[in-house]
């Protein structure tokens, strides 16, 4: 796993787990019903002040979202 | 027209998709007033059938009161039937107002303001005071008109932990820079029956200096000592500087909310709140319905004294059935069976044994949480409790899902 898989299952984890939740990188989070996608705004606003990025309204959807795997493919795009 | 085959076809095809899906509502038609005995045509064109009903939202038996109706009728006469007007135009009369003032006093707020709806009322209220340099922090739980509400705002939104005080504080520390911050609640939520910490929400309000809102719904006229609604049961009446709640449930079950609490709030929502705007005035016969409600309550506890002995009742003969219930002490008691399946099933066998109650199950609750959501009334006496308890009793040996775990249960019948 690389780094900032790391860093987004622990913010994952910390602020969407209960103590019985098994979060991996491939737990669908929205379509899971782990999150509410209204949530998801507190994970969004971390991740750009962290990585300086902006993650527009259209590519913050539900389905790039829904797991750790993908919210990496998502930031890695605006990193690059 | 431009209703074409193909548009046709494209809505078709969504419907079915929800159809498919397990999510098709579809509506039983009542042929009596709301109460408890109710006679129903299920489904469409089915004999009628009478069966007691233990899911509305008639908590405290208004909804046919013979005093509420009385007053409705006098109401029409004397006020006529419809305004034809918003408020601000030509649609206030006398009793619009004087409701406000009951409302106001009843809830220990400095003002009120009427609108269609609770719908509306959180569809409006947020827009109307707040602006994008502002935060609104609600618990995950809140309710869909909450969320609604807020994603109609242009203030910044966050969520914290449903009742977790601690996450909470970290957000309300998180957003110190903000202008104004809003903390955002239900004071009783309608899918579990459990209460917000209102007193810790605000001792946390005050050293984060944040507005409290909270959503009485499911509690104004019957949470709290003498009825007054979650604040109440807090002892924090007079604190909160927001509250929504509805008349369409305890409070004569017709139509009709509000906004209640600082004056400048309230003064906003009658300058800025939309659903207020352009909506029709709440019609009189609905406001005299409603003062009389107040009235009854104001007169006595007597009603939400009865709801509290039935929830207890109904929530003691259930545990030791053996099923299982969520934690709290509202007439809302969820009874568990966590397998959506297994709460449409146990829903309609339940229904074949004259007891009308619905099985939720995600999205409308947590995937793996399915359940029967019964609400008790003070329009139930004891053997209408008695005849439930012992057709939930049947079916629940039906399934064999009684003394069982969760864990059990899960294992029997998948998630």
């Amino acid at each position: 796993m690389d780094d900032l898989k790391d860093v987004i299952l622990e913010y994952v984890i910390e602020e969407y787990g209960d103590e019985d939740d098994k979060i991996t990188c491939e737990t669908p989070l929205i379509s899971g019903g782990l999150v509410d996608s209204f949530s998801m705004v507190s994970l969004k606003r971390f991740l750009e002040v962290k990585y300086k990025i902006s993650i527009t309204d259209e590519d913050a959807s539900p389905e790039a979202f829904d797991s750790v795997n993908k919210i990496a493919d998502l930031v890695r795009r605006f990193i690059s | 027209m431009s209703y074409s085959e193909r548009t046709r076809g494209v809505y078709q095809q969504q419907l079915n998709d929800i159809r498919e899906a397990g999510l098709f509502k579809q509506e039983r038609f009542i042929h009596s007033p709301q109460a408890a005995d109710i006679e129903v045509e299920f489904p469409s064109g089915a004999a009628l059938k009478k069966v007691i009903n233990v899911c509305a939202n008639n908590y405290l038996g208004l909804s046919s009161h013979p005093e509420v109706v009385r007053a409705a009728h006098e109401g029409l006469d004397k006020r006529g039937y419809g305004m034809s007007s918003v408020r601000f135009i030509c649609g206030t009369q006398d009793i619009h107002r004087e409701l406000e003032k009951v409302v106001s006093e009843y809830l220990g707020t400095e003002d009120t303001i009427l609108f269609p709806s609770c719908m509306d009322a959180n569809a409006g209220v947020f827009e109307a005071i707040l602006i994008k340099e502002d935060i609104m922090i609600s618990d995950r739980l809140v309710h869909a008109s909450i969320v609604d509400g807020m994603r109609l705002c242009s203030a910044e939104h966050d969520t914290y932990k449903h009742g977790d005080m601690d996450h909470l504080e970290k957000k309300l520390q998180q957003f110190q820079d903000k202008r104004l911050r809003v903390i955002i609640n239900d004071g009783v939520y309608s899918m579990d029956g459990d209460t917000a910490k209102l007193d810790e929400i605000v001792r946390l309000a005050e050293a984060y200096d944040a507005l409290v809102f909270v959503d009485e719904s499911h509690a104004s006229g019957f949470i709290g000592k003498t009825g007054r609604g979650t604040h109440e049961k807090c002892g924090v009446v007079g604190k909160m500087d927001i509250i929504t709640t509805t008349f369409g449930k305890a409070l004569g079950g017709a139509s009709g909310g509000c906004v209640s609490g600082r004056n400048e709030i309230v003064e906003m929502c009658r300058q800025r709140a939309r659903p207020y705007l352009f909506s029709n005035a709440m019609a009189p016969v609905i406001i005299s319905g409603v003062l009389k409600a107040f009235e009854i309550l104001k007169r006595s506890t007597e009603l939400r004294d009865k709801l509290e002995e039935n929830a207890r009742y109904w929530r003691k003969g259930l545990t030791e059935a053996g099923f299982i219930l969520k934690k709290g002490d509202t007439p809302i008691v969820p009874v568990m069976l966590f397998n959506a399946k297994l709460s449409q099933d146990f829903s309609r066998d339940l229904y074949g044994e004259g007891i009308y109650a619905i099985g939720f199950f995600f999205p409308v609750v947590a995937k793996g949480q399915a359940r029967i959501r019964t609400q008790l009334s003070a329009g139930h006496e004891k053997h209408h409790l008695d005849k439930a308890l012992a057709a939930f009793i049947k079916i629940g040996k039906k399934y064999q899902i009684l003394g069982k775990t969760e864990e059990e249960i899960i294992a029997m019948y998948g998630l």
